[in-house]
């Protein structure tokens, strides 16, 4: 028994679109056929979270890196590296590397980065138990249970400082303590995966990459707040984590790891699976409860806190996705442990989803408190095609913009609030250049006012009108009336909103308005958009002594308003010009002007 | 096409098998969402007459079923295409030009979103983000991801699903 070599193939959901099932078929194929069943074991793991080059293929003992490869590369892989031991460098990140150990350190994808949450994410199968038992899986329950009475887990958890990673930001120690406090009866332990944020997918990599992690840390908050029963909340959006969740308690309950008198004590505790079914709105605690009750997802107000009385009017602790991971690690490493890592305020790591206009798009997890920068352009790469950084996002639509100003700030849950963004679960999108500011708040906001349920006025009625004003500005027909009144209009939304969507709907706009005025003002006065993203305010024209005549343009016009002779300058008729770019984008002569 | 409106004349029926899985959730509180999942996932959408007979089945009024379905963007009352397309609309595929892919899908198939093209082929829809971020802009054709989408490559792609 025993492999000598293991084939780990990226199963997160960026690589298995990305041919990562053929890739991971033709590897298996490829062990067999060249007789290598018996040394050699390809397993598929969850998210190894380089995206950007995906599919991506490790190879262990020796922790080789393979970028970008193709179902075609398996036999290659499998003859050259397996059999010969002679690396593929044509497969490596840094091509030019040809040294036998090639692994990880060498990428700067990986550098700065700290992996608490997604420590087994990349490195085990997540169908597979034993592969998590054998990284110290569920000694963190095994020690609560045996070890430690409720009291002193929530005494851990409070003392490693650890908080709500869903975006608000609340200690997850209180939080346990107050349902800990209510009379015991019925309790419900639920997780919060209705990971709604676009453009962001931190939960559904964990949940795909490491099922068990969430599976226990649940089982462990349940002892802690007298509770038997837990619900997984996630996205229907996610057939492949709910698969591998399925597959992950159907195991635990065969290992006496779920169910009746876990491992033999008498504390019994059981999940079950909620799917949601696609409203942004449900990510918010009592519109989630709501909705496991089968009901619409309407928020109510609060207090009464779900700690007191939440699903069924019973005492509730819902706690997000990558909350949930940290807990085992805490447990085992202990909560002073914990408390070193990060800043004064915010402790841990924070696992961001980096998207946008960044060269390394990816999962990440980093220490709190590293700069935006470190983030951006160690991590990231930096700004795609060269250009300039003009903001980021964190916190996805509840969230603010943030200015190349503050690129240096350490980022914790205080910081961000200072300058009028919010941590969010996980989102970092990366804007630049070719980004119109007021375009993107409009997109934001459009958004949330698809996503309000309707049942407060501030949300309701505040939303659509921040939207028509930034409709109205981006159409080149917006004045600074407006701008006061949206002003006013976002105050009152964060004050009077029932919950968290409608309190936070107006941070993009409010944190545009703040940093990028001068962007809304070149909209109003000069009806110029220098992103060239609101159409409304395009003007195109032909450079008569940049052209050379080479026709492109004309013939990529899907409405043929161009014209001119064959090696004349081109002219364009702009009242049929429906501004489409595309002859722009065509011109090799940068001879297509666009204001 | 004329199974599309034999189908659409010809009433849907609640098959055993849902009838069966009903069963096992009627006494399970709060089970109304996870068995309108399951009808959609058998039909492809909520249709009406079905909705009478889960309302029937769980003793729940018909309103609130209607109530729920029209809450959630997941839940459809129309039948979708026989092929169906979804657009990545989340921050990263916008920010990468999602809209353009929508705009061009809807020249070549020359109907607009949510719509149903008279063949009952195709429909389209914009979806909130489907969390590949990293291959942005993203959109989905049947459940297969397609990833870095090239507008001029849509023509080819939607004519080779067209032909099967």
């Amino acid at each position: 028994m025993g492999y000598k070599q293991y084939i780990l193939v990226c199963g997160g959901t960026a690589c298995e679109s990305n041919k990562g099932v053929a890739l991971f078929a033709a590897l298996k194929k490829a062990v067999e056929e060249n007789g290598l069943v018996n040394d050699v074991q390809v397993v598929r793991t969850g998210c190894l979270g380089f995206c950007e080059k995906g599919p991506i293929v490790k190879i262990l003992p020796q922790d080789t890196f393979y970028v970008e490869v193709k179902p075609e590369d398996a036999v290659v892989i499998v003859k050259e590296h397996l059999i010969k031991g002679r690396v593929v460098s044509r497969l490596l990140y840094d091509k030019n590397q040809s040294k036998i150990n090639v692994g990880i350190e060498g990428i700067d994808f990986y550098q700065k980065q700290f992996r608490i949450v997604l420590r087994n994410c990349g490195v085990i199968d997540p169908d597979k138990i034993d592969e998590y038992i054998a990284r110290d899986g569920y000694k963190a329950l095994e020690k609560a249970l045996f070890e430690m009475k409720p009291q002193n887990v929530i005494d851990e958890v409070s003392k490693s400082g650890l908080r709500g990673r869903g975006g608000a930001g609340f200690p997850t120690g209180k939080k346990w303590s107050f349902a800990a406090m209510q009379p015991a009866g019925q309790k419900y332990m639920v997780c919060n995966a209705d990971e709604g944020d676009p453009g962001a997918y931190m939960d559904r990599s964990t949940l795909e990459g490491d099922p068990h992690s969430v599976l226990e840390a649940m089982t462990i908050a349940g002892y802690a707040i007298g509770a038997n029963m837990g619900y997984v909340y996630i996205r229907a959006e996610y057939p492949l984590a709910i698969q591998r969740l399925e597959t992950a308690i159907a195991q635990a309950r065969e290992y006496g790891l779920l169910g009746q008198n876990i491992l033999g004590s008498d504390f019994s505790f059981d999940i079950e699976l909620r799917l949601g079914a696609g409203a942004f709105v449900c990510g918010e605690e009592t519109a989630l409860l709501a909705s496991i009750e089968g009901k619409r997802g309407m928020p109510s107000p609060r207090p009464p806190f779900p700690a007191v009385k939440g699903l069924w009017g019973r005492p509730t602790v819902i706690n997000n996705v990558e909350t949930l991971a940290n807990i085992p690690v805490i447990l085992l490493k202990g909560g002073l442990w914990f408390s070193k890592i990060g800043t004064a305020t915010s402790k841990g790591t924070k696992v961001f989803a980096l998207t946008g206009k960044i060269n390394n798009s990816g999962l990440i997890e980093v220490p709190m408190g590293t700069t935006l920068r470190e983030i951006i352009f160690d991590i990231g790469g930096g700004i795609r095609g060269g250009k300039a950084f003009k903001a980021a996002q964190t916190g996805g639509p509840s969230g603010g913009m943030i200015p190349p100003q503050f690129l240096d700030l350490p980022i914790d849950y205080e910081s961000l609030a200072k300058i009028g963004s919010i941590m969010g679960s996980g989102g970092l999108i990366v804007m630049d250049e070719d980004d119109c500011i007021p375009d993107i708040a409009k997109f934001y906001l459009d958004f949330t006012v698809d996503e309000s349920c309707g049942k407060c006025a501030p949300c309701r009625i505040g939303g659509r009108k921040l939207l028509n004003y930034l409709d109205a500005i981006c159409k080149g027909d917006g004045t600074y009336e407006d701008i006061d009144n949206m002003k006013e209009i976002s105050e009152a939304m964060s004050r009077a909103s029932l919950c968290g969507l409608g309190q936070t709907a107006s941070n993009p706009v409010q944190s545009s308005l703040r940093y990028f005025m001068d962007e809304y003002k070149e909209h109003i006065d000069d009806k110029k958009c220098r992103a060239g993203k609101c159409k409304n305010l395009l003007r195109y024209s032909i450079d008569t002594a940049k052209c050379v005549g080479c026709t492109a343009c004309a013939r990529v016009c899907p409405v043929n308003c161009i014209s001119g002779e064959r090696k004349q300058p081109h002219t364009i008729d702009s009242t049929k010009c429906i501004k489409c770019g595309q002859c722009f984008e065509v011109c090799k002569f940068h001879a297509v002007n666009r204001a | 096409m004329s199974t599309a409106t034999t189908q659409a004349a010809g009433l849907q029926k609640l098959t055993p098998e849902l009838k069966a899985f009903i069963a096992k959730w009627k006494n399970k509180p709060g089970n109304l969402i996870m068995v309108l999942h399951r009808v959609q996932q058998g039909y492809g959408y909520i249709p009406r007459e079905v909705a009478f007979e889960v309302a029937d089945l769980l003793d729940v009024p018909l309103a609130k079923i209607y109530g729920v379905i029209t809450f959630y963007n997941f839940f459809k009352l129309k039948k979708p295409g026989r092929n169906q397309i979804q657009v990545c609309m989340g921050t990263a595929c916008y920010l990468k030009g999602g809209e353009d892919i929508i705009h061009e899908i809807e020249g070549i198939l020359g109907v607009g979103l949510n719509t149903v093209t008279p063949d009952g082929e195709f429909s389209v829809e914009a979806v909130r983000c489907i969390g590949c971020c990293g291959l942005a802009p993203v959109m989905v054709i049947n459940g297969e991801v397609y990833g870095k989408v090239k507008t001029e490559a849509l023509q080819g792609i939607v004519a080779k699903i067209r032909k099967g």
